[in-house]
C-alpha cells in the first residue's frame, strides 16, 4: 500500500522542545517497520538558511501550542507568515496541549479556534504529557501525514480538509 | 526544676524529628552520653520527650540550658520562618577595631537590658566567627515569654546580620541599637533580601554561590550528551538557536546551582502605559500601583530553566537575573 521508496516528512513546530521531542519519539516508534517517516523539529520560522540544501519537501506542518504558555502562541503567530500559502490546503494543522488543567490557561480557547479558522486548518486537541494520549495523537498524525504525502490512493490533503470542514463551520457561524 | 522549664524542654523535644533527637542532645552536651544511650527511641515521641524531661529534672536544668537547646534545634533543623538580612555600616573615617567576642556579648546584653526589663538573652558561638543570639521578650510586668523569641545571627568579620523576627515587632529598634553599639557600628539598614533559607542568604551576601563552578562543570556536559536524540529519523532544525539560549542562560545564571529563595516581589509605581487615548486608565498622572510576586519552591532554578524549556525568551529580564548579584528580592520600580 505504501510506496517503499518515498518517505513522509513531517515538521513539528513549537516553543517547548521537550513536548516536541517526546511526540517525535512516539511517532517514529510507532512507525517502526511499517512506514518511512522523518520528523523535523523546529522552534520557530524562518528556518536557518545553513541547512537549506538538505531539506526535503515537507508534507505536513504541525504547530504545537501549549495553553499554559502565552510564549508558545506568540512563537506560532510569528512563524505563520513564513509558511508558503500552498501548505494551507490541508497540510497544516494546529495541535493544542495542556487542555486538562483549564484554570491555569494563559491562552483563551477562542483565540485558538479563531486561529484555526483564519488559517483554514485542522485543530487537534490532546494532552501530550500523558503517554496514552500522546500515542493516540501520534497515530492520528501518522494517518494524516500518510494522506498529505500522497501515500493513500484516492485521498488527498484537500479531500481530508473538506471532509473535516463540517467541524469548522459551526465556529465560522459563531463569529 | 521549674515547671515552665520542664514544659519548654518537652515542647522543644517534640518539635525535633525523632531521627535527630540524639544528635541534638549530644551537641547540647547537658545529659551524659551514658544516659543518651539508654534513651528508648522506639516509643512514641511524647514518651521520648517525657523521658528526656525526667533526665533533665534530675540534673536540675535551668532556663539558661533550655535556651541553648532551643538554639541548637534552630541551628540544626530547617525552620519555617523568614530570615531578613540587615547591613551595618561604620561612620566615615572610623577605625576598624579588633573584634572581641566576649566584649560583644557583654555589650549587647548590657545595652538591651538597660532599655528593656525582662529580656532573656542567650548566645551560642558557631564556627566561622558567627554567633547566634536568642532573645525572649517580656514586659516590665511579665517574665520573658520563651515561646516568642527573636533569633539573630551575626558574622563578626562581616557587616551583615540575619534576623528571624518573632511576632512581637515593637522591640526591633532596641534590638538594632544593641547590635550597633556592641559591634561598634554607626548605622543599620534592612536590606531588601528575605528568605526561609538562611544558608542561601549567606551564600548570596557573602558572594559564595558561584564557587561551585568546578564541581558542576562535568555533570552539565554529561547531561547535554544524554538528551541528544540519536534517532536519524528525527532532525532538530534550530540547533543554533538552542545553543544560543543555553549560552545566554549560562551567562546570566552561571553553571552552578542557584541559592534557594522562594519568592521575588516587585512593587510597581509606574504610570499606566497604553496606546489608545481612550479608557479610564489612559492619561492618568498618578502611578498605577501594582504588586507582582513570583513564588516557587526554588525560584532561581525555576527562572534558569524557563528559556531552555521554551516557556520564555532568552535573555530574561535583568530584573529577574540580577537577584543574586544585587542581593535583593524585594524591588520597587518607579518612573524613570
Amino acid at each position: 500500500m505504501l510506496c517503499p521508496e518515498r518517505k513522509g516528512y513531517a515538521k513539528l513546530l513549537g516553543a517547548e522542545e521537550t513536548l516536541l521531542k517526546q511526540l517525535a519519539m512516539t511517532i517514529v516508534q510507532l512507525c517502526e517497520g511499517t512506514a518511512k517517516i522523518q520528523v523535523h523539529m523546529a522552534s520557530c520560522l524562518p528556518l536557518p538558511t545553513d541547512r537549506e540544501c538538505f531539506r526535503p519537501r515537507i508534507d505536513l506542518i504541525v504547530f504545537v501550542l501549549n495553553l499554559h504558555s502565552k510564549y508558545s502562541l506568540t512563537t506560532v503567530e510569528t512563524s505563520l507568515p513564513h509558511v508558503d500559502a500552498s501548505f494551507f490546503l490541508g497540510k497544516v494543522c494546529f495541535l493544542v496541549t495542556g487542555v486538562r488543567k483549564e484554570p491555569h490557561s494563559s491562552i483563551h480557547m477562542d483565540t485558538i479556534k479563531k486561529l484555526a479558522t483564519t488559517y483554514h486548518s485542522l485543530l487537534l486537541f490532546g494532552d501530550l504529557e500523558v503517554e496514552c494520549f500522546r500515542t493516540s495523537m501520534a497515530q492520528r498524525l501518522i494517518r494524516i501525514l500518510q494522506i498529505c504525502a500522497g501515500h493513500v490512493p484516492g485521498l488527498s490533503a484537500l479531500n481530508l480538509l473538506s471532509m473535516m470542514k463540517p467541524s469548522l463551520e459551526p465556529i465560522l457561524e459563531e463569529m | 526544676m521549674d515547671e515552665i522549664v520542664a514544659e519548654f524542654i518537652r515542647r522543644t523535644i517534640l518539635k525535633i524529628p525523632l531521627a535527630e533527637v540524639v544528635k541534638i542532645l549530644r551537641i547540647w552536651n547537658f545529659l551524659p552520653e551514658s544516659q543518651l544511650k539508654t534513651l528508648n527511641l522506639r516509643q512514641s515521641k511524647e514518651s521520648v520527650s517525657q523521658e528526656v524531661v525526667e533526665l533533665c529534672k534530675k540534673k536540675h536544668a535551668s532556663m539558661k540550658e533550655a535556651a541553648i537547646l532551643d538554639i541548637i534545634y534552630h541551628q540544626t533543623c530547617q525552620i519555617k520562618k523568614i530570615w531578613i538580612v540587615y547591613k551595618m555600616t561604620k561612620a566615615p573615617g572610623e577605625e576598624v577595631d579588633l573584634f572581641d567576642m566576649e566584649e560583644f556579648k557583654d555589650s549587647f546584653k548590657k545595652v538591651l537590658q538597660r532599655t528593656l526589663k525582662n529580656v532573656h538573652i542567650s548566645f551560642r558561638e558557631s564556627e566561622d566567627n558567627a554567633v547566634w543570639i536568642r532573645v525572649a521578650w517580656g514586659t516590665p510586668y511579665m517574665k520573658p515569654n520563651q515561646y516568642k523569641t527573636t533569633y539573630v545571627v551575626y558574622h563578626s568579620q562581616t557587616p551583615f546580620v540575619f534576623i528571624c523576627h518573632c511576632r512581637i515587632k515593637k522591640y526591633i529598634p532596641e534590638l538594632c541599637q544593641a547590635l550597633m553599639t556592641a559591634g561598634s557600628y554607626h548605622e543599620i539598614r534592612q536590606m531588601e533580601l528575605r528568605s526561609l533559607y538562611l544558608d542561601s542568604l549567606k551564600a548570596i551576601v557573602f558572594k559564595q554561590y558561584n564557587q561551585d563552578f568546578q564541581t558542576y562543570c562535568t555533570p552539565l556536559e554529561e547531561r547535554n550528551l544524554e538528551t541528544e536524540i540519536v534517532d536519524p529519523r528525527i532532525i532538530h532544525e534550530n540547533m543554533k538557536e538552542k545553543e544560543r539560549i543555553q549560552r545566554v542562560t549560562r551567562e546570566a545564571f552561571g553553571d552552578y546551582v542557584q541559592p534557594r529563595i522562594e519568592f521575588a516581589q516587585y512593587k510597581l509605581e509606574t504610570k499606566f502605559k497604553t496606546d489608545s487615548k481612550n479608557g479610564i486608565l489612559a492619561e492618568r498622572e498618578e502611578p498605577f500601583r501594582c504588586l507582582v510576586k513570583f513564588s516557587s519552591p526554588h525560584l532561581l532554578e525555576a527562572l534558569k530553566s524557563l528559556a531552555p524549556a521554551g516557556i520564555a525568551d532568552a535573555p530574561l529580564s535583568p530584573l529577574l537575573t540580577c537577584i543574586p548579584h544585587k542581593a535583593m528580592n524585594y524591588f520597587t520600580i518607579r518612573e524613570k
